[in-house]
């Protein structure tokens, strides 16, 4: 149906003499990669690329903990190795999580709001195509005299600046052309969403992912600038004698953290709000009921954006700030765990007395729902600032912030991918082997991380190469798990090439049968061009994922 | 001029990627010039030249759109949109360094004169230090540079805050202008929009230099030097990009570009130059003056 009325579309052009080339396919060649426009090119690039940097990112984890596997120093130098968890940070961050984010965010928003690309289409080339460039400039530290960043991801001054390598001022500007990318991107979902929604949609009208995507981005234009802030600081420290964070000028390195965190915090809701809006499509789908409480779940992701920017120095309880500041923090951190349960009840309740079938997709999603929530409570755990007293700079920070971030965000990713896929390529996937994969992969993570909540709690600091004997046993458990969990990704590599080039073609524009949003209305495969004419209110209406509401 | 009915969306372009390689370039070439290496600064240099033809081309690519009616309202309020947020951008960018003086005059500096229950973080670290502000005398000195004074508001900052103001005011007298189609009232506008933008960057260069060369004011001078120069340092390199796109306006203004009702191109530039305005009056009250 949809098919027709571009063909239409493009016969009426022809005839009209219309100068438009955006009516024509995709270009020939590699070109067509370089130079387009196209919101759905620009999204598979970006997932591509999220992909690869998920891998070497990986690659590093590996290394640690092929080094952590035994206790004393085994394969790497102490310093090489605080290298690998510098970069596996950063990379994971901000080349794999957040990559993938915006580039399902360029797939969907159109599709999902009705809008035939994204607002400013040439910048949003640029936004994808400084990120190569960045993740070079990054990586080559590795390769440095003086070897590459070795003071965590947070790069806290005076590490990162004082007794940092040469390398940090290549680490400075990688970080300041990702954040620039990541602007650019920020400022064309904004436009996207409010300028070309259908002329027919309202703001409540709006899936759950444009929503989440929505309040992500504003959260990414008022956090990334501070970031750039923070590193410029670092840059002029290192290099031009000025004492941002030098205390004998009358600066303070813990101002550092303070400005890092203030970008930090929101950061950590930039990677987990548009996971939200993920999990939010998919369990209305596999459940057949419209999702619940879905004007609650606008709030309270608005709500947690707000909280994000008055939180920031839980991360700091241990830099010795006057009680009052710690009890601040703490009881405001706290108050952010009301919207997320309000989040995590409207899904279970979504899956309450629903017809619930587990394709591979809804499998991942209630996993996310189940181990994100353990993720949050030792968040709230490590909210609490007597008692991160104990649990700071340990593996229980480490096991709770992979719990939100690997089961979390990535988790979401991966369900996102297997969810829409066959809408992108056409193809289906193959469902046993993608089930499979689940399995191994949900099973291993935990054996990786769940022991870390009790080294953690036993007391083994983090970013440390080597360790007590005490800590033995349980350092080899999740290290196995972590090997286990990395080979995963090579089936999940293999499943979703089997799908582009062999899957069997998907014959309906609804690929899941009680799937709703406009998304599903286009052909499948998603043709090069939608939405050249915006779809009507009826059937706007009709997709809406929150029907019992109207 | 009939604009397009559709949104319009531009076929693929080489400009981002040519922008990618000159920032990559740039800054790459930079960090490595950091660190003595020539080919850094040709790598550099290089890198610079790139990205001002990348932004030529390609902002000449736009106004070339724009002049042939590709762009429909609804492009011009994704324009809007899309300076309006970056300027928001700029504004939290500005924001850090701001957090930077605030904390270091409210809280850093106090505290290591051992105010609160810091008196012993006064005792083991520097006792002689005596926490005021501006901070002249650091808590140790030995690797910066003590100023013997600090700029004075009234003087040349006044004098600035004068001119950018009225900046702002011929500016707006330049929009009147072009909303009411005059077109020599608008060109004449606009001259005295720029030529106060450059007598602000000389005013700002005088003022740098005697703080140099007099005072031994320094961005080497502890805080107080490093969130002078870094906060009007960044203020001024922004009047210089709002300068720079005033004079592409004029240009454009004089070729006859832009109507009485589509002219956003001049409508970014105004808002970019009150943004910059702004950032200056918060400047010189908690930097120059409190």
């Amino acid at each position: 149906m949809s098919t027709t009325t571009t063909d239409l579309q493009d016969e009426i052009d022809t005839l009209e003499g219309s100068h438009d080339d955006h009516h024509h396919g995709p270009e020939k060649g590699l070109m067509r990669w370089v130079k387009t426009t196209n919101h759905k090119d620009i999204g598979t690039l970006y997932i591509w690329f999220a992909f690869s940097m998920l891998l070497i990112g990986g690659a590093m984890a590996m290394v640690i903990r092929a080094e952590l596997f035994m206790p004393g120093i085994q394969l790497v130098d102490p310093q090489f190795f605080n290298q690998m968890t510098t970069l596996h940070g950063l990379i994971m961050v901000f080349g794999a999580i957040m990559p993938a984010f915006v580039g399902l965010a360029n797939w969907q928003i159109p599709l999902m709001i009705g809008a035939k690309d994204m607002a400013l289409p040439r910048m949003n080339n640029w936004s994808f195509w400084i990120l190569p460039f960045a993740g070079m400039m990054l990586i080559s530290t590795l390769f440095m005299e003086g070897g590459g960043p070795a003071f965590g991801w947070t790069f806290y001054a005076p590490l990162s600046t004082t007794f940092a390598p040469d390398s940090t001022d290549f680490f400075i500007f990688a970080v300041h052309m990702l954040g620039f990318s990541s602007i650019m991107g920020a400022i064309n979902v904004i436009a996207t969403i409010m300028n070309m929604r259908a002329p027919d949609m309202k703001y409540m009208d709006m899936p759950l992912f444009v929503w989440t995507w929505l309040i992500t981005a504003f959260l990414l234009i008022a956090a990334m600038p501070v970031l750039a802030g923070a590193v410029t600081m670092m840059l002029t420290d290192r290099n031009f004698g000025t004492s941002f964070f030098d205390a004998a000028g009358g600066g303070d390195p813990v101002m550092f953290q303070h400005i890092f965190w203030f970008f930090g915090h929101p950061e950590v809701y930039i990677m987990i709000l548009p996971a939200f809006g993920v999990v939010s499509q998919i369990i209305p789908t596999f459940a057949r009921k419209p999702l619940f409480g879905y004007s609650s779940m606008v709030y309270a992701t608005a709500s947690i954006a707000l909280l994000s920017f008055v939180v920031w120095a839980h991360h700091m309880f241990l830099t010795g700030m006057p009680i009052a500041g710690q009890l601040y923090f703490m009881y405001a951190t706290i108050m952010i765990s009301v919207p997320t349960g309000v989040k995590v009840f409207n899904w279970v309740t979504t899956m309450w007395r629903g017809s619930m079938t587990f394709e591979t997709p809804m499998l991942w999603a209630v996993a996310f729902v189940i181990l994100f929530t353990i993720g949050g409570f030792s968040g709230l755990m490590l909210g609490i600032a007597p008692a991160d007293i104990q649990y700071h700079d340990t593996y229980f920070v480490v096991a709770h912030f992979h719990y939100v971030l690997v089961t979390g965000a990535l988790f979401s990713i991966i369900a996102a991918v297997f969810y829409w896929l066959p809408k992108w390529c056409g193809n289906m996937y193959n469902e046993k082997l993608a089930k499979i994969h689940f399995w191994w992969a949900v099973i291993s993570v935990n054996v990786l991380f769940f022991p870390q909540h009790f080294l953690g709690l036993a007391g083994m600091p983090r970013r440390i190469p080597d360790y007590s004997l005490q800590f033995a046993d349980f350092n080899m458990i999740s290290s196995i798990g972590g090997f286990a969990f990395g080979a995963s990704f090579i089936l999940l590599t293999y499943i979703i090439v089997d799908c582009i080039r062999n899957g069997k073609p998907v014959k309906e524009d609804r690929v899941w049968d009680s799937a709703k949003g406009l998304e599903w209305t286009v052909a499948t495969p998603a043709p090069y061009h939608t939405f050249d004419n915006p779809p009507s209110k009826k059937v706007i209406l009709e997709e809406s994922s929150h029907i019992g509401e109207h | 001029m009939q604009s397009r009915e559709e949104y319009y969306v531009p076929s693929g372009s080489y400009w981002p990627i040519v922008g990618s390689i000159g920032m990559f370039a740039l800054l790459g070439g930079f960090a490595g010039s950091l660190h003595g290496s020539m080919a850094g600064t040709v790598g550099m240099i290089l890198g610079f030249g790139i990205i001002i033809f990348m932004v030529f081309g390609w902002m000449g690519q736009v106004v070339h759109e724009s002049e042939t009616g590709d762009y429909n309202l609804q492009v011009d309020k994704s324009f809007r949109m899309g300076m309006a947020w970056f300027i928001f951008s700029e504004v939290m960018f500005f924001a850090a360094f701001f957090g930077a003086l605030f904390y270091a005059r409210q809280l850093s500096v106090p505290w290591l004169g051992g105010e609160g229950n810091n008196a012993f973080t006064n005792q083991f670290l520097w006792p002689e230090f005596k926490s005021v502000w501006p901070l002249i005398q650091m808590p140790d000195a030995s690797n910066f540079s003590v100023p013997k004074g600090i700029i004075d508001a009234w003087h040349l900052p006044a004098l600035n805050t004068i001119t950018l103001l009225t900046s702002g005011a011929t500016l707006t007298w330049a929009h009147w202008a072009l909303m009411n189609k005059n077109r020599n009232q608008l060109i004449g506008g606009l001259i005295a929009t720029i030529v106060l933008g450059v007598i602000f960057l000389g005013l700002q260069v005088s003022e740098y230099m005697e703080a140099y060369q007099h005072l031994d004011l320094k961005l080497t001078s502890g805080i107080y030097g490093s969130t002078f120069f870094m906060l009007t340092g960044f203020h001024g390199f922004h009047v210089t990009l709002g300068v720079l796109m005033l004079i592409v306006i004029l240009m454009r203004c004089i070729r006859g570009h832009f109507n009485n009702e589509r002219h956003f191109g001049f409508e970014a530039v105004a808002w970019y130059w009150h943004f910059v305005d702004v950032v200056w009056l918060g400047l010189f009250v908690v930097v120059y003056w409190l």
